[in-house]
């Protein structure tokens, strides 16, 4: 026996699965329409690459993967894109988004596939474009895509694969089921895994002791194989990540941290049968066990069910009584999400369609005040005070919410489900982090415009400050030209003074710098004055940028001060080439003078 | 010396009030320097806490010269794009007791809002780009306008000056991206301030 | 078909806050009937007129404070504080004490504060401190046991009682006298074992007062009953037990006549064992971790004590959970259990001083 590691905190439901393993897994009629979602998992929605019209066989991909982060959907049926549109999708807000409609031609027809035998002898890089293809995202909840899990790069090296087989929510045996009947397969799911994960020295399937038949089933194909089974007590929510990892290792995952940081990957024991289906049998992730259950379905069952097949599909070949059913969920009763309509379809995540009575479950009573009584504490697996959190949250003080570590909380449910004031505590939580998230992100946004705004506000000052210094600069030249005019001219020519020298000049070398100032009525005094008037705004102007930024040396982003910096330099070129003007005016009218003078 | 005071009860009582008094006022005066908070100055505080949309609506030109204005101890409900929270959120700050958004300079919006420029109707005037308080206007003289979406802050600064009327302030459409949890209904709070009356259903 | 959308998780105990609050009036039995037995028909009279009265303040707030009433007195909220306030009381007290005593708990402890959940102090001892310092001498009488009665004197009956309790009329001799605690505030002289000798109260008891150590018993059996229908955790009632033992141990000095008492004593007499388990355990006013919750508990069983041995008070079970509801949330900040993958624990006010 290995020794597992207890978690705190956690519950005990009513655990309900006995009604839907009576029977093997079954298959459904094929719907004659299915509803293909674009966005089965985490990341971004994939992206149509068929049209309306065009006829699709089984397996064909439908939609690629857009970025990293993202997989490819595949027709689940052969048959006809009859539309490509936002349609209710399996999503706890109710929403519409894309999904690409097929009406199916009942010919069930594949696409040429290729099998992969050999897989022992394929690189690991091979075997993950191949689950890429497949369009595989973690099957037993957020969907995350494999391909990406199981490439935690080079950094990280894997020593611990956990195949996560707990399913701990009460009502699913979808899992159980699948590892019942084919636990031969998973198992070579596993073996590739490992081969991918460069063969890690612990392989540990970590199980709830209330399957005993699906521990059995494994033990023979697991034997001398290096794989563990690890069997342990069951308790909601054993199944979590992060209280899996601790049951079978005894180890914390640090907060904000993945298994692979720790050396770790975690896998859903549904996944590692559509990497076997994949990789040894060409298939890519079409369909999935789902397990239909529940007292306002007759008949409660497991079935190999078509991704995209329509809720409404299941419920009406299980003897579904909507009168009876108090609301109508996808997932367990612990951490799956209502649905608004029975035609959302089954996605790559649903593990579960559960319509219960009302005596099962029934209508939310009102909540009562909190008394602060502490089950909810006792019971969540995180350590985290519920209660606390609750109050924080109602007053929407962001800072206490944080230092109570909100953002461990897995929203299991254990806590709202001992609640005996019935508050809907996880929905507060959720509420929270939205919320949260939305302030942070709104910060970043505000921060950005900001900077802008500063940015603009600095740009136009520096315009205005431009304005002003050659506005003074200019004045003040003509000022002092005025002045040395006057005094000039008084004593050699009381008439125009700037007739004078234009008019006694002769010589041709200065012919065109002669016309220039004749045209322009410019004296060589004042030609120098206008001269010494650049030099004086350049200067004024280099002197402005460099106090600038030398103030700015601080405060600013790269970005500004580079800016500046070039302010800076222009101003200083401005200076240099006024100056240059300047002594060349000068040397042009010492020539001029002495030639005068001659 | 001590005798003397001993016998007068009032001295003593004098003595030790006032000898306490600058005991503890030399404390205070010490822990006040020693334990003294070196934080952001008020203005930067409360700058951060406004929203940056630079709207003007306060009546001050752009988000920093309000928080300075907040800061010479000015008025602090004057910001509607922040709106209550932010309101709030200053009045928490500073410690004040939080007032009402006046009216005065404009109604919080329900749904935050972007401009829009009707591409085919712009006569490329540049106005709108002189008006925008943070540069989210592309464009230049005779050539068409456009805004740039993610910057831009929906202040709404460039819908008056356009001569052609071609700016709309679109709401923005909160996908299933953005969604998240709805708070839960209050069925039964308990806050004494709370005077809504509750639901017939109970 | 359209379904209701509701959150996760859709399924529920069976626990509700109606219940637990049954339960706990329940649990008081015991404690009851052994008052009852020992100290005749006062303290079911007054439980009766302090529900009765605390039922009636009750819904007049919420009405006032236009809540669906039938919604809110369902939840047995002030029945139970009424319970708790009626029995610390003491018997044949006269009827406006315990009126004034539950208004007080129930409408300015309580609903002022923002009703149930809200209520910093737990509202019974509120409602009972007010009452001891108003009114010390009421409170301060209290029944003689059943078993010291003099010969030929019996407590009075049912209607009898209601008589004293309404009309003033007041009972015969030697039915009311000294209570454990009060002898060994006031017999300073002597040593302990004089104390046990001279006083048929010790003399004819078992260890802690004849009466009182049936009374703490009850509140004991309730109390462990709690506890394992999971009402409450062991931590606050063991950390105040066990300091009120520890301390009473550090100061017993083997009974001198400076000794403030045996642990014994002190722990089956007074209101030590319906404070621990029923007044302590009040879920709102007290600290929130288990952690807190054992801070929280010794520092009412050393509070009794300091107050039993060294006070004016006799007895200090209600100024100590006083006292400790003041401290409640400043143990809550420094006792934040760690959170899964965190390596530190936290504290609540940690963000703000940043």
């Amino acid at each position: 026996m290995t020794k597992t590691w207890v978690t705190p905190g956690g519950v005990h439901p009513p655990e309900n699965k006995h009604q839907s393993v009576t029977m093997p897994i079954g298959h459904l009629p094929i719907p004659e329409k299915l509803l293909v979602q674009l966005s089965q998992h985490i990341g971004a929605p994939a992206k149509p690459c068929v049209t309306i019209g065009q006829i699709v066989l089984k397996g064909q991909k439908i939609a690629e993967a857009v970025g990293a982060v993202s997989v490819p959907m595949h027709a689940p049926t052969s048959g006809t894109i009859s539309a490509i549109e936002d349609r209710p999708i399996a999503h706890s807000s109710g929403m519409s988004g894309p999904c690409i409609e097929i009406t199916t031609d009942g010919q069930d027809l594949w696409i040429d596939h290729d099998p992969l035998t050999d897989y022992e002898n394929a690189s690991p890089e091979a075997l993950l474009q191949i689950i890429s293809e497949a369009g595989i995202a973690g099957m037993g909840g957020a969907g995350f895509p494999s391909a990406i899990k199981l490439n935690p790069g080079s950094r990280r090296p894997i020593n611990t694969l956990i195949i996560n087989a707990t399913e701990c929510e009460p009502y699913i045996t979808a899992d159980d089921s699948a590892i019942r009947e084919r636990s031969a397969e998973i198992v070579e799911g596993i073996h590739i895994l490992s081969r991918i994960l460069g063969n890690p020295s612990k392989i540990l399937i970590g199980i709830e002791d209330n399957k005993p038949e699906a521990i059995e089933a494994l033990k023979p194909h697991v034997a001398d194989t290096g794989i563990s089974v690890v069997s342990f007590p069951t308790k909601y929510p054993s199944g979590g990540e992060k209280q899996l990892i601790y049951i079978l290792t005894g180890q914390e995952l640090p907060s904000a941290t993945l298994p692979a940081d720790a050396g770790m990957v975690c896998v859903n024991i549904g996944t590692t049968y559509a990497v076997k289906r994949a990789v040894v049998n060409g298939e890519p992730l079409i369909s999935r066990v789902t397990t239909v259950t529940g007292d306002a379905c007759g008949m409660n069952r497991n079935y190999e069910t078509l991704i995209g097949t329509p809720v409404r599909h299941l419920l009406e070949h299980n003897e579904f009584n909507s009168d009876a059913c108090s609301r109508l969920i996808m997932g367990g009763p612990m951490m799956g999400f209502s649905l608004s309509s029975a035609n959302v379809p089954i996605v790559k995540t649903t593990n579960c369609i559960l319509a219960p009575s009302y005596s099962e479950i029934p209508d939310d009573e009102p909540a009562q005040p909190c008394i602060r009584c502490g089950l909810c504490a006792e019971a969540c697996p995180a350590s985290l005070l519920p209660q606390q959190l609750y109050w924080y949250a109602q007053a929407n003080d962001h800072d206490r919410l944080e230092a109570h570590n909100l953002f461990d909380c897995i929203e299991c449910g254990a806590c709202s489900y001992v609640c005996p004031s019935n508050i809907p505590l996880v929905q507060h939580y959720r509420h929270s982090k939205g919320d949260i998230v939305k302030v942070r992100q709104e910060k970043v946004v505000s921060d950005h415009a900001r900077s802008r705004f500063e940015f603009r506000k600095q740009r136009m000052e520096l315009a205005e400050q431009e304005k002003e210094a050659k506005r003074i600069a200019r004045r003040e030249a003509s000022e002092k030209a005025k002045a040395s005019a006057g005094k000039k001219t008084a004593p050699v020519d009381a008439s125009n003074g700037s007739a004078a020298p234009a008019s006694s000049s002769a010589a041709d070398i200065i012919a065109a710098a002669q016309a220039r100032a004749v045209s322009k009525q410019v004296s060589p005094e004042q030609q120098q004055a206008k001269f010494e008037r650049s030099i004086a705004g350049a200067e004024m102007r280099v002197q402005m940028a460099a106090e600038k930024l030398a103030e700015a040396d601080a405060s600013l982003t790269q970005e500004q001060k580079n800016t500046l910096d070039a302010a800076l330099e222009g101003a200083q070129q401005k200076l240099d080439q006024a100056q240059r003007r300047l002594e060349e005016h000068l040397e042009q009218h010492k020539e001029l003078n002495e030639e005068q003078v001659k | 010396m001590i005798e003397t005071i001993a016998q007068q009860p009032m001295l003593a009582a004098l003595i030790a009030m006032v000898g306490l008094g600058l005991l503890f006022g030399a404390l205070l005066g010490y822990a006040a320097e020693k334990f003294k908070v070196q934080g952001d100055p008020i203005v930067e505080q409360i700058d951060a806490l406004l929203p940056q949309t630079q709207c003007g609506q306060c009546g001050h030109p752009g988000c920093r010269p309000y928080a300075e204005s907040i800061g010479k101890g000015g008025e602090i409900n004057k910001c509607p794009p922040g709106g209550q929270a932010t309101i709030n959120a200053i009045a928490s700050l500073l410690d004040v007791p939080a007032p009402e958004l006046d009216a005065e300079h404009g109604e919080e919006a329900d749904v935050k809002t972007v401009a829009y420029i009707r591409e085919d109707e712009c006569i490329g005037c540049t106005k709108c780009i002189q008006a925008c308080p943070v540069d989210a206007i592309l464009g230049a003289a005779k050539l068409m306008h456009t805004v740039i979406m993610s910057e831009c802050t929906g202040c709404d600064l460039c819908v008056e000056p356009c001569p052609v009327d071609c700016i709309d302030m679109l709401p923005i459409e909160d996908g299933i991206k953005q969604w998240h949890w709805p708070a839960p209904l209050k069925v039964a709070d308990l806050i004494a301030t709370d005077r809504t009356p509750q639901e017939a259903s109970l | 078909m359209a379904f209701k959308q509701i959150t996760s998780p859709h399924a529920h105990a069976a626990q509700n806050t109606s219940r637990v609050m049954q339960l706990v009036i329940w649990a008081t039995v015991p404690g009851l009937i052994a008052l009852s037995i020992n100290f005749g028909w006062g303290s079911l009279i007054n439980v009766i007129l302090a529900v009765v009265t605390a039922l009636a303040c009750e819904a007049t707030i919420i009405k006032l404070r236009k809540r669906p009433v039938a919604f809110y007195l369902g939840d047995y909220s002030a029945a139970l504080t009424a319970v708790l306030l009626g029995l610390a009381l003491p018997p044949l007290a006269p009827w406006w004490v315990v009126v004034i005593g539950s208004m007080f708990s129930i409408v300015i402890a309580k609903h002022l504060y923002g009703g149930l959940g809200y209520n910093p102090f737990n509202p019974a001892m509120v409602g009972y401190v007010v009452l001891l310092i108003s009114f010390p001498i009421p409170m301060t009488i209290w029944v003689t046991p059943l078993a010291l009665l003099p010969e030929g004197v019996s407590h009075p009956g049912l209607a009898e009682s209601l008589s004293i309790v309404f009309s003033g009329y007041s009972p015969a001799d030697g039915v009311t006298g000294a209570t454990p605690l009060d002898l060994f505030k006031h017999s300073s002289g002597l040593v302990v074992e004089q104390i046990y000798q001279n006083n048929p109260l010790f003399s004819q008891g078992m260890f802690a007062g004849v009466g009182w150590e049936w009374v703490n018993l009850g509140f004991l059996v309730g109390g462990i009953g709690l506890i394992a229908a999971r009402i409450f955790t062991w931590h606050g009632p063991v950390a105040m037990l066990g300091a009120m033992t520890l301390m009473s141990l550090i100061f017993w000095d083997g009974g001198s006549s400076n000794s403030p008492g045996s642990p014994l004593m002190h722990l089956f007499s007074g209101a030590t064992m319906m404070g621990a388990f029923f007044i302590l355990t009040d879920p709102v006013s007290s600290a929130v971790s288990n952690r807190g919750r054992l801070i929280y508990g010794a520092l009412i069983g050393v509070l009794v004590y300091l107050i039993r041995a060294w006070g004016n008070y006799p007895d200090a079970v209600a100024f100590a959970i006083l006292l400790a509801n003041f401290a409640a949330p400043f143990i809550d900040n420094y006792t934040l259990p760690r959170t899964y993958g965190h390596t530190d624990r936290r504290r609540a006010t940690e963000k703000e001083e940043d």
